[in-house]
């Protein structure tokens, strides 16, 4: 391995490490707003939106992300409706994203037992305080494991973005490949970058995931 | 006990039913304040649903309940009314597993009574300390026994004042070393005049505890009288066999 | 929109047969990650130090690199760098199968956790050999729970093989690519109807069986 060429490749990575991290947060972000509003409104059952967020879920959790992408980012355009590669990748991930985070939110949301919701009401607690203050917390800690778990999903999923033009950090491992021939110094970049990506996060995960065991579960 | 003659609470004629089982027709009920009432029967004879219409977790589809002279109606604004002023106390203990003792209790006045965050502070730390649980007041539920779940869960219903209590079978979940303490806290709230409902299997706790014992069976009071008469002379048939079950 | 180059020539069938290449491959790989992951499974489960380690190391590694660095590693990196010549689709196969049976191996060993020791000691306690309680207690209990599990694993092989396209493999989003490329002047907006068609095939190939593995947890559930 030549250190001066990874020292002189540091700077482009920084750079499309920037890109990828902002994207893969902003989706993440969108991603968990879409998935508590879907969460919602399938758990109450809203007329028509269940529906609608029924089939959204089985439409995103059942496609790769890659041919999300494609149709967002080539397909659109060709009706009119033109989306800038970042905002592209930014709304494919949210949306693949969102599908994932709801399913965690409704399944935690369904596994509150019932005597919590009596305990909360015989308390004199109203149906809307009863879900603010004891059933929703109580479903947010229990998916906690989920959306950690989810959080690194869709950072992986961030690196199919050079295939719509995004010069993300495979985008500018493959380029380097291609230019230079620098094959091992390249690789060898891309995966310390992806490390420091991602090794806070699932770290970060197994520490939260101990402290939410302990305070769930068993009452 | 300062028993005056004003019902708290009155049950008017209700009835209850699931699809086509009929769990209670047509049951009177008076309770008056500083009463405690113990409810006993077999299993599966509705006196756990008649606690939990007393609170709206169930409707009735007949019949009013009449709480401090105003009639709740089922489905209202009032139920919310009904609820503050009638505490209940499950078997399961139902604490909320993501907070921690002193959230638990405090949750409901603050959220419910709009109460002042430090005055219910004080309040909760003054009852905690009076069921031995002080030191546990930053712990999880998770990290306590059985009964002193249980023993979290009154003072988390003590802590809205509620008129009338109602104690469903609290200490079936618990090992036997541990029902004396939840018992012992029970019987120091009767001491103080507390208006009770209790429904319980414990027949020894049952006579020391209540002013007046029911007994329920298919639905129907078979017998109600006060426990000397209840368990000494009992007057059916009905209830002396299920006095001798209980008995062994 | 770009329907009407769907009924051009053969293209449906070549979009139709790039899938088939995508399937393929994800079958291949599920199958080797299914079989190795419950091997790995049970060795994760003999608390030896050193095996230990070395899953811990493994599954991490898996856990936080995207499949498609992984590919790009063994496809550039041993083919073009040590010489070895790998073809797109062999390091597919490798990469999916070390990527899948890593998976499958963190649900066997969280199936076989799962199993209560009551369920132990009580068939011991019944008389039955530990073979006896590997062959009629534990060992149906295990299968119930993985089956779901595996073939949720199938489908999310199916969705990753999408990936292929970015080594070269003609999976069927490349052949969509070249419709739409051969297309360009006779129908501009081809990429709408094609990129969407793909879509929806993705979905008619997953779905199915996401709604298998859903009716069977649900069936099994107790």
């Amino acid at each position: 391995m030549n250190f001066d060429v990874i020292t002189s490749y540091i700077p482009l990575y920084t750079e499309a490490f920037f890109l990828t991290i902002r994207i893969g947060w902003t989706g993440i972000g969108l991603a968990l707003f879409i998935g508590v509003f879907v969460a919602f409104a399938q758990h109450f059952r809203v007329p028509v939106l269940a529906r609608i967020a029924g089939i959204y879920v089985e439409l995103f959790r059942n496609t790769p992300l890659l041919c999300q992408l494609f149709f967002l980012y080539f397909g659109l355009p060709k009706i009119g409706i033109t989306i800038p590669a970042e905002t592209c990748g930014t709304l494919g991930l949210g949306l693949l994203g969102g599908s994932y985070m709801a399913e965690v939110f409704r399944s935690g949301l369904g596994s509150i037992p019932v005597t919590q919701e009596e305990g909360a009401l015989a308390l004199g607690l109203t149906r809307r305080q009863m879900f603010t203050y004891v059933v929703f917390p109580e479903a947010l800690s229990l998916s906690v494991p989920g959306i950690v778990g989810n959080m690194i999903f869709l950072l992986k999923e961030t690196s199919v973005f050079s295939a719509i033009s995004l010069m993300d950090l495979m985008f500018t491992a493959k380029d380097l490949i291609g230019l230079y021939y620098n094959t091992t110094e390249a690789l060898f970049l891309l995966v310390i970058f992806y490390i420091i990506m991602l090794l806070p996060v699932s770290v970060l995960g197994s520490i939260l995931e101990n402290k939410v065991k302990i305070r769930t579960y068993g009452a | 006990m300062d028993v005056d003659m004003r019902p708290i609470l009155e049950v008017k004629n209700i009835s209850k039913r699931y699809d086509d089982i009929t769990v209670f027709e047509n049951l009177n009920l008076q309770v008056k304040k500083g009463e405690v009432l113990v409810i006993v029967g077999p299993s599966g004879c509705g006196k756990s649903t008649l606690l939990r219409c007393l609170n709206a977790l169930e409707p009735i589809q007949e019949g009013e309940i009449i709480l401090d002279g105003e009639a709740i109606r089922p489905g209202s604004r009032e139920v919310n009314k009904l609820r503050e002023k009638v505490g209940m106390v499950f078997q399961s203990y139902d604490l909320f597993p993501h907070m921690t003792v002193l959230q638990n209790v405090m949750l409901a006045p603050i959220k419910v009574k709009k109460r002042d965050k430090k005055e219910v502070r004080e309040e909760a730390l003054a009852l905690l300390d009076r069921v031995g649980l002080l030191s546990k007041k930053d712990q999880f539920p998770r990290q306590l026994s059985g009964g002193q779940k249980q023993r979290v869960a009154i003072v988390r219903a003590l802590m809205m004042h509620p008129e009338v209590l109602l104690l469903d079978e609290i200490t079936a979940a618990l090992d036997p070393e541990m029902v004396q303490e939840v018992l012992e806290v029970v019987l120091s709230l009767a001491k103080e005049g507390r208006t009770m409902l209790i429904v319980t299997h414990e027949m020894q706790f049952a006579r020391a505890v209540a002013d007046r014992m029911i007994f329920i069976d298919g639905g129907h009071i078979v017998e109600e009288g006060t426990p000397e008469e209840f368990f000494e002379h009992p007057k059916t048939e009905r209830l002396s066999s299920f006095l001798a079950k209980m008995r062994f | 929109m770009g329907f009407e180059v769907l009924l051009k020539g053969n293209n449906a069938l070549r979009l139709l047969m790039g899938l088939g290449v995508a399937l393929r491959i994800s079958l291949i790989s599920a199958v080797i990650s299914i079989a190795l992951g419950t091997v790995f499974g049970v060795l994760m489960t003999l608390k030896k130090p050193a095996i230990t380690a070395f899953f811990r190391i493994y599954l991490e590694t898996v856990r936080i690199m995207p499949q498609m660095v992984l590919l790009f590693i063994v496809y550039f990196g041993a083919t073009k760098a040590r010489g070895i010549n790998l073809t797109a689709e062999t390091a597919a196969l490798i990469v999916f199968s070390f990527w899948g049976s890593a998976e499958m191996a963190d649900l066997v060993r969280g199936a076989l956790q799962g199993i209560p020791k009551i369920q132990y000691e009580s068939s011991t306690s019944l008389g039955l050999s530990t073979m006896q309680t590997d062959r009629y207690v534990i060992g149906p209990q295990i299968i119930r729970r993985m089956i779901p599990l595996s073939i949720n694993l199938i489908t999310r092989m199916i969705k990753t093989t999408s990936l292929v396209m970015m080594i070269g493999i003609v999976e069927v989003l490349k052949v969509g690519q070249q419709i739409i490329e051969a297309n360009r002047k006779v129908s501009p907006n081809a990429a709408f109807g094609i990129f969407l068609v793909i879509f929806l095939l993705y979905f008619a190939a997953c779905w199915p069986i996401s709604l298998l593995a859903k009716y069977l947890e649900r069936k099994w559930e107790n």
